[in-house]
């Protein structure tokens, strides 16, 4: 870990210049470093005005500021084709906008989707609207519960009317990296399209889309140290083409008269109205962050933060760890402590600054697997260092023993 | 003792290991389930008035120390309650949570829940199950009027 210098890191952070605070949510979502809220500030005093309308000086800049954050995006997730590449306001409008536009328009009765039962509400929902409006069956993957797919029965749940499978490639609870090149090699046997849920994965991996050869995936910028209110959908560019609009209005049409409007070419027909341009600008922004301190970097920091996280937590009495005993893990660790609620444990937390997740983190049908209501998450980013989860611990154990005394 | 080991001390002590009123009522005449959408908690309440008093209250569920001990506390105070005073008990209940003060005159053992106050957060986990039982009576409230 030499050349990872966290506090550096930490010094980039304005939240963190309060001392007190241990942040361990970065799975709901990431603090911003400086140059991320500069990028988004400097927009809004320097160049500031809207994209693709003024022939003026100041909307050019704006315009090429835009371009060049989805060109970032579109370098950071390896697609050739910027055009692939659409704004949205985060994971969930990008599933939606496939639901509305693809599904919606291409499925009919008696049609399949599958997903997983590790899916986040985001990647459920839609679906089930879909499945209701069409009469489309949704079918899932199950999961085992020590946080793993079960896909030895994935022959029989893939069929020739599968026509999508959306998965989630790094669970939000367990923190279970999915085989997702498998499934999708799966998928493709019965030409099923392919949907992955980046959300989580994104942070920290290298995630390549022509290597993976999906056609659609999605993340959202405030889960990596940009803004909240932008994310993205990936689109095949062909497919994208094929599809129809999601909203009506500006900028998503080449002309419009009072009887038919043409669209737009691909991403701009899925953009109606103002985008999130400056949101856009500090997503930009943070993947040159990430891009200067290295993915890989982070990603073997994050790991090793992950390794010790399970070693300590282990080794206290009576708290049980959801997931990370088979396969490939990230740095997101749910578990329970006996005979305190995760509610009132969180509180504890909290007492002592320590922010942790406390819920069912959007992903019920998972609680109901584990037959639990709700489990404490804590999980861990760039930022965090080893002292933040010796503190954890800490704070577990004594209160553990404060609820046993009483 | 900080400001919250103070309030689990008094509240949990004694209504979290060993809730009052914790079961089924098979036959209740009133009844409604709660449910904490944030935290995924679960609350029933049962209620069995007769001539417009309560002789039986009890809840099930799983949640927090919070919610729990608040609907131990409940079932104790509704007991012997008529509905009205059970619905005024409710305005005193949820000023007092929200407001921190505990000045109304039926709030009595009560009391011990203003301190939630003071945890934001942890409002709903104390309000959840008077809420279920303010919606128990209601709906016994609704199908009187139509009879
Ligand atoms: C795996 C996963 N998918 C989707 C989402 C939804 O993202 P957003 O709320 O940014 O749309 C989240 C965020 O909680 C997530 O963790």
């Amino acid at each position: 870990m030499s050349k990872f210098d966290v506090n550096k890191i930490r010094s980039d952070f304005p939240v963190f210049t309060d001392k007190s605070l241990v942040y361990l949510d970065s799975a709901a979502t990431t603090q911003k470093p400086k140059q991320v809220i500069d990028a988004v500030s400097d927009f809004y005093s320097n160049y500031y005005a809207n994209v693709h309308r003024g022939i003026y000086e100041l909307s050019m800049k704006a315009t090429e500021a835009y371009h060049s954050a989805r060109q970032k995006v579109a370098n950071f997730i390896n697609s050739s084709d910027w055009r692939s590449i659409v704004f949205t306001g985060g994971t969930t409008e990008s599933i939606n906008l496939v639901a509305y536009s693809w599904a919606r328009k291409n499925l009919k009765t008696g049609d399949e989707i599958l997903i997983t039962e590790m899916e986040h509400h985001s990647n459920i929902v839609p679906w089930q609207l879909v499945a209701k409006e069409t009469g489309v069956i949704l079918k899932y993957i199950p999961i085992n519960t020590n946080g793993t797919l079960d896909l030895s029965n994935i022959d029989e749940l893939l069929t020739n009317k599968t026509k999508l499978v959306s998965v989630i490639h790094q669970s939000n609870v367990f923190g279970t990296i999915n085989p997702i090149k498998k499934i999708i090699t799966h998928a493709k046997r019965v030409n099923a399209l392919t949907f992955i849920d980046a959300a989580q994965s994104i942070t920290h991996s290298q995630v390549d889309v022509q290597d993976l050869d999906c056609d659609f995936l999605a993340f959202s910028g405030h889960k990596m140290l940009g803004p909240t209110g932008i994310g993205v959908l990936y689109g095949k560019p062909e497919l994208l083409d094929s599809m129809t609009p999601f909203m009506g209005g500006g900028d998503m049409i080449n002309s419009v008269t009072m009887t038919k409007s043409t669209w737009n070419d691909i991403p701009y027909k899925f953009e109606a109205g103002t985008p999130n341009i400056a949101q856009a600008i500090g997503l930009g922004a943070a993947i040159d962050y990430i891009n200067e301190i290295g993915i890989s970097n982070i990603h073997k920091y994050i790991q090793h933060l992950l390794n010790i996280a399970l070693e300590k937590l282990r080794a206290i009495d009576k708290l049980t760890i959801y997931g990370h005993q088979v396969g490939e893990s990230s740095s997101v660790i749910s578990f329970n402590l006996e005979g305190v609620h995760p509610h009132d444990l969180a509180q504890f937390l909290d007492q002592d600054g320590i922010a942790v997740r406390a819920g069912h983190h959007c992903a019920q049908p998972i609680m109901d697997k584990l037959g639990v209501s709700s489990t404490i998450r804590a999980s861990f980013y760039l930022y965090n260092t080893e002292k933040e989860i010796d503190k954890l611990c800490a704070n577990l154990i004594k209160t553990a023993k404060f609820f046993k005394g009483l | 003792m900080n400001e919250l080991q103070e309030l689990y001390q008094q509240v949990i002590i004694d209504h979290n290991h060993n809730p009052r009123n914790f079961h089924e009522i098979e036959h209740p005449s009133h009844s409604a389930k709660g449910h904490n959408p944030l935290c995924g908690d679960k609350i029933d309440i049962y209620l069995t008035i007769k001539e417009n008093i309560i002789t039986e209250v009890s809840f099930m569920g799983s949640g927090c120390a919070i919610s729990k001990a608040s609907s131990s506390l409940m079932t104790e105070a509704l007991i012997g309650k008529t509905v009205t005073e059970a619905q005024k008990l409710f305005d005193s209940v949820h000023n007092m949570i929200t407001s921190g003060k505990a000045d109304a005159e039926d709030i009595g053992k009560l009391a011990v829940l203003s301190g939630v106050h003071k945890f934001p957060a942890r409002v709903k986990c104390a309000i959840l199950p008077w809420h279920t039982m303010k919606n128990a009576l209601e709906k016994k409230t609704q199908t009187a009027i139509t009879e």
